[in-house]
């Protein structure tokens, strides 16, 4: 028999070693998360990819429990959401931890994405591990989006219209499939049943897109702040107990605050307009998305002037207008396409920001400037910050097409350690 | 350790909190009209508990102030047995009204006397039958109305003390009002309450800040019925979490003892 004559694993458990034998999972879990060798010198920022995994959980096993008591129509969704907040035992935790927990999701990923920036993990051996991190952000933010519509709010049916009203801005087929996507001539309650069905579905594909996500960095082992590959045994330690003990630990705080959210401030993220059922009829004062979406708002609203090709009045009345709207579509668009770029726009051999002074500056620049598209993108599209949004904007994209290119070319990088070991003494040195 | 954590990590933490405060005070100034002054509110805090004796007065100033215009039709009779009120209280508030049951066995839909467990009676059929009444204007359901404005109670409470006369060059027309904390300034409310209208069992009648106060105590409570057992809960949790993070901290250092 095939499985006598491999090497039997070393469990002790006679059930465990009878399953392992068969189907080597417990082997494979001992590999990748008990024996797995991990550089020594992560600091805290490392934490954030397993509390983003805990969070993507939670959401699953909240987010199931809401949808036994949530019903998506449009004349029944709002009530049936204030029936779980009300009536249903424990419903108002379940929805504010749902609701909240969106909110900490995006948080800590936005710090994961920005350790990766900051110590070039995207870089070779780790570019479709880095790909599969985009995408895994762009797959949250549509199921955050369509999340926001299910209590059919003032402000989630309003952010509905106005986010699928983008897609008018394609040329030619705009409105057809502006139509196609609300599935009738206007949102409605087709709308509200595709969202919730694709909300309950995409969790799903994230969960596999994560498995992908880690099984890529299994394959090239985790990098670190120095950004020097591990070379010896000096240089890892076994991943567990070392980062499962630094994981708890990482994850306990950072439950403690969103948990203080939770209990103690449910609504400091949210909008007044979020409790009052969607009425088409009546706008509210402004439309403002979810904090997590409001840079990219900002890259959207910041285009304003419509571009006349010239010439090109005799094919249409008024000539080919590349509109403001699609400007500003395809800018919202691009700044999350240009990271899926970043390993091949990216030359320098040098990852982590601690050898490329010039790069690290950049990178807190390049967080100024997400904070003040942030502050624009919740504030009327007019005067200063219209101005602030368009040169946050510019930097932006001048940061990952401009400056990223030229540095990796020109910078004067500081040198490297020779090991992690070493870069672990020197930095023991210099903190006595 | 402390240096080297500062020298590590301190920058770009401090730009994520930076971050997270500038988005969260954006979206609220995004809001604000005139900012209603802040109140002392005996809810609000993280201990804070629902003063249950202003909720029972203010769900008198509802029912005989506002109830004639406004629906709170996520309410149940049976939830004001929460702020208090006995199971035969609460069945005598309910007999005062009538709801639309059926059909019985005959096919007919009829008449009863509402029960604890139906949901509070509205005002009108309709949305257009309460426009038609208020000259157009609708008096909306109240049930979130703290947590769907912003300013929350007190802009509840400003909003129901803040009528007076329009200043001199503002022309109010016919069946408005004018109030220094709506937006816009010009409301279809009449002001609603007023001195001495609302005689409190204790045999004392209320002024309208005091009405005002209870009334917007009610509907604080309306829209969030389980902010005590949440806070209850929410402190055992952190205390939990507290100690974990300490057992954790002091096992992540003895298992890394021999790393550093
Ligand atoms: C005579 C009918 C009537 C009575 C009684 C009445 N209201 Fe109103 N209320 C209205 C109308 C009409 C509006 C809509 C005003 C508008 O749209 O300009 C309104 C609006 C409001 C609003 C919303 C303000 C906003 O920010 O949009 C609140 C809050 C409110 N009423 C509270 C109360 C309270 C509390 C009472 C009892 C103390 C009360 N009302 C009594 C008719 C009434
Ligand atoms: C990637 C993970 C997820 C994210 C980021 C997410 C995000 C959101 C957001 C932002 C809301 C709006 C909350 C509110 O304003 O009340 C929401 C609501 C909801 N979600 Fe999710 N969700 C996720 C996973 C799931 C899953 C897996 C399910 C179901 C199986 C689910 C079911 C629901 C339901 C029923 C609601 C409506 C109830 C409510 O509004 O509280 N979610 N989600």
């Amino acid at each position: 028999m095939a499985a006598s004559k491999q090497k039997k694993s070393g469990f002790q458990n006679p059930v465990i070693r009878w399953i392992d034998d068969r189907l080597p999972i417990f082997t494979m879990m001992d590999k990748e998360y008990g024996a797995y060798p991990t550089p020594k010198n992560f600091n805290y920022f490392w934490n954030f990819g397993a509390i983003a995994m805990v969070m993507l959980v939670l959401m699953i096993v909240t987010g199931v429990f809401l949808a036994m008591s949530y019903t998506p129509h449009t004349s029944m969704a709002f009530d049936s959401v204030e029936r779980i907040m009300r009536d249903v035992n424990y419903g108002w935790m379940l929805r504010y931890l749902h609701m909240n927990g969106a909110h900490f999701f995006f948080i800590a990923v936005y710090i994961h994405i920005f350790r990766g920036l900051y110590y070039g993990s995207y870089k070779r051996p780790r570019e479709l591990l880095w790909i599969l991190g985009v995408l895994i952000f762009l797959l949250m933010m549509a199921t955050a989006f369509m999340g926001y519509s299910l209590p059919w709010s003032q402000m989630s049916g309003w952010g509905v219209t106005v986010i699928t009203n983008l897609f008018s801005a394609i040329p030619f087929f705009g409105d057809a499939i502006v139509t196609w996507l609300w599935g009738g001539p206007s949102v409605g309650n087709p709308t509200l049943n595709r969202f919730f069905a694709l909300h309950y579905l995409l969790p799903f594909v994230i969960v596999g897109v994560v498995f992908l996500h880690v099984w890529a960095l299994h394959v090239s082992g985790s990098g670190n702040p120095s950004g020097v590959e591990p070379k010896t045994k000096k240089d890892t330690v076994p991943f567990h107990p070392y980062y499962t003990i630094k994981d708890t630990f990482g994850l306990t705080v950072f439950m403690f605050v969103y948990m203080a959210v939770v209990f103690f401030a449910p609504l400091a993220l949210s909008h007044a307009d979020h409790f009052q059922p969607f009425d088409p009829l009546v706008t509210p004062e402004q439309i403002v998305p979810e904090w997590y979406f409001l840079p990219f708002y900002a890259i959207l609203r910041a285009f304003t002037m419509d571009i006349v090709f010239p010439f090109t009045g005799w094919i249409t009345d008024g000539g080919i207008v590349f509109t403001a709207k699609l400007q500003g579509v395809i800018a919202m668009f691009g700044a999350i396409i240009v990271l899926f770029f970043l390993p091949w726009l990216d030359k320098s051999p040098v990852r982590s920001a601690r050898y490329r002074p010039a790069y690290r500056w950049c990178n807190y620049l390049l967080v100024v400037a997400m904070v003040l598209l942030g502050y624009a993108g919740a504030q009327p599209a007019e005067g200063t910050m219209l101005w602030i949004a368009r040169g946050a904007t510019a930097y932006y994209f001048a940061h990952f097409l401009v400056l990223i290119p030229l540095l990796s070319r020109y910078e004067k990088t500081l040198p490297l350690p020779k090991s992690i070991n070493e870069a672990v003494l020197k930095d023991k040195e210099e903190a006595q | 350790m402390i240096k080297k954590i500062l020298r590590k990590s301190s920058l770009p933490a401090l730009a994520f909190v930076l971050c997270m405060t500038v988005f969260a005070s954006a979206a609220y100034a995004a809001g604000a009209k005139v900012p209603p002054p802040q109140q002392h509110w005996p809810h609000k805090g993280v201990m804070g508990t629902y003063d249950l004796a202003a909720l029972q007065r203010g769900y008198q100033v509802y029912r005989e102030a506002c109830a004639s215009c406004h629906s709170i039709r996520l309410l149940s009779y049976r939830n004001l047995q929460d702020i208090g009120f006995t199971e035969d209280e609460v069945r005598a508030i309910a007999s005062d009204y009538f709801v639309m049951d059926g059909p019985n066995d005959e096919g007919d839909m009829f008449e009863r006397v509402a029960v604890p467990s139906d949901r509070f009676v509205s005002p009108f059929e309709n949305d257009a039958q309460a426009r038609y009444a208020n000259n157009g204007a609708l008096p909306l359901d109240l049930s979130l109305i703290v947590k769907a404005r912003y300013g929350g109670e007190d802009y509840i409470y400003a909003l129901l003390t803040g009528y007076a006369e329009p200043p001199e060059d503002v022309e109010i027309p016919d069946g408005m009002y004018w109030n220094r904390y709506y937006s816009g300034h010009q409301i279809a409310m009449a002001p609603p309450l007023m001195d001495g209208q609302i005689a409190y069992s204790s045999g004392r009648s209320a002024s309208v800040e005091e009405a005002a106060r209870d009334v917007t105590q009610f509907l604080a409570w309306a829209s969030e019925p389980h902010l005590q057992q949440r806070k209850q809960i929410g402190v055992k949790v952190l205390f939990f979490l507290l100690v974990f993070a300490v057992l954790a901290y002091a096992a992540k250092r003895r298992i890394w003892a021999d790393v550093h």
